[in-house]
């Protein structure tokens, strides 16, 4: 077996990968795990997306790849200086699950749909089209994509490994 | 954090008291329960980057089982219980008498729901006894439980944090059942605006 170049991509983190190497994020549960790829110049980028909007951010600095709104543009910019076209790019995500339920939810609690949401407003304002998704359900999911083929491998405790 | 970096020496170490208080009822609940010495290590009160958060249960992807309440009232937050497959299967097998290989793999609908029970009676009393310290209000929900990987699991407590930087101050306990064959921990992550009413109630003034 060929060895991968693997580059993590942590919680409210997001990279890029070019030559073959594959991106992977961990645990995603109400986090959405956003990847892009440019099948032409073989460049994916992923973004690990813990809330949908910065508009709520309290925080002095921001962290542009923890919210949907800064992370999706932030991400097509690197993508570019890497030398991918964004026309040709094609989106897809897992994730933005509801890990627990509950009655009488407050919206902060609901943060998984919102997270999606969020992503997919941003993708359609980017004109990106979002060609595979695995989100929602109740439970977390760990994925990769490699960037030799654009392909996005999901992996879940309860059902297993697929590709989309 | 700025909001956190400010806190004294001192304040951690109240805050490791209330952890001390509240998981020192829940150990001595779970002894009763299991009619067994339980053991709990000193807790631990650290800021943490979010990504560090899934490494004390043992890493991101580590399947465990979790009991989760939101805690409501003047002083809200997140409560995890979470323990260990092997550590779930021993308090199967202790309160339930059921043997380990009658457990097959995966859990059936009855042993989640004496999982979250579990969870529910510890969370009970580690909130109760910190409620009665405090005398603030601490009303748990409805417990929820789920088997999953760690980093989803606890991300989930996580999101109040998110607005305000990229760590959390958690407090943490793990106990020991006498043999180890149990090992669980709680994990208080109390919302950021709560800590000073927390303060405040101790009689340890915050700036």
């Amino acid at each position: 077996m060929i060895e991968q170049n693997l580059v993590k991509v942590g919680m409210a983190d997001l990279n890029i990968a070019t030559d073959g190497a594959v991106l992977r994020t961990t645990g995603l549960g109400s986090c959405v795990g956003l990847t892009l790829y440019d099948p032409v110049s073989k460049v994916a980028g992923m973004a690990h997306v813990m809330l949908p909007s910065s508009e709520i951010a309290r925080e002095s600095a921001i962290n542009v790849a923890k919210y949907a709104d800064t992370a999706i543009p932030e991400l097509i910019g690197r993508m570019k200086d890497a030398g991918a076209n964004m026309r040709r790019a094609i989106a897809k995500m897992a994730g933005g699950a509801q890990m627990f339920a509950f009655s009488g939810q407050s919206d902060s609690m609901r943060i998984g749909p919102r997270n999606v949401e969020s992503c997919l407003h941003m993708l359609a304002k980017n004109m990106i089209t979002v060609i595979a998704q695995d989100v929602g359900g109740n439970y977390g999911r760990t994925i990769e994509i490699d960037s030799s083929t654009g392909i996005l491998l999901i992996k879940s405790v309860q059902l297993g490994t697929k590709e989309i | 954090m700025s909001l956190f970096s400010r806190f004294e020496a001192f304040e951690l170490d109240v805050l490791k008291e209330v952890g001390n208080i509240g998981a020192g009822n829940a150990a001595t609940a779970l002894s009763r329960l299991l009619d067994k010495p339980v053991d709990m290590a000193v807790p631990k009160v650290s800021l943490l980057p979010f990504e560090e958060v899934a490494e004390r249960v043992g890493g991101s992807e580590q399947v465990v089982i979790a009991v989760f309440l939101r805690v409501e009232g003047e002083a809200p937050g997140n409560m995890f219980f979470i323990i260990q497959e092997q550590s779930a299967k021993s308090l199967l097998n202790q309160l339930l008498s059921l043997r380990p290989e009658e457990i097959e793999e995966g859990y059936s609908e009855m042993e989640m729901s004496a999982l979250c029970e579990i969870g529910n009676i510890l969370a009970g009393s580690y909130l109760s006894s910190l409620a009665d310290f405090t005398h603030l209000t601490m009303a748990p929900s409805v417990p929820s439980v789920a088997l999953d990987m760690a980093g989803a699991i606890l991300s989930y407590g996580l999101v109040q944090y998110g607005e305000m930087g990229d760590s959390a101050l958690l407090i943490e306990t793990t106990f020991l059942e006498d043999r180890q064959e149990l090992e669980g921990h709680f994990f208080l992550i109390p919302d950021p605006e709560s800590f000073n009413k927390i303060f405040k109630a101790l009689g340890v003034t915050a700036e």
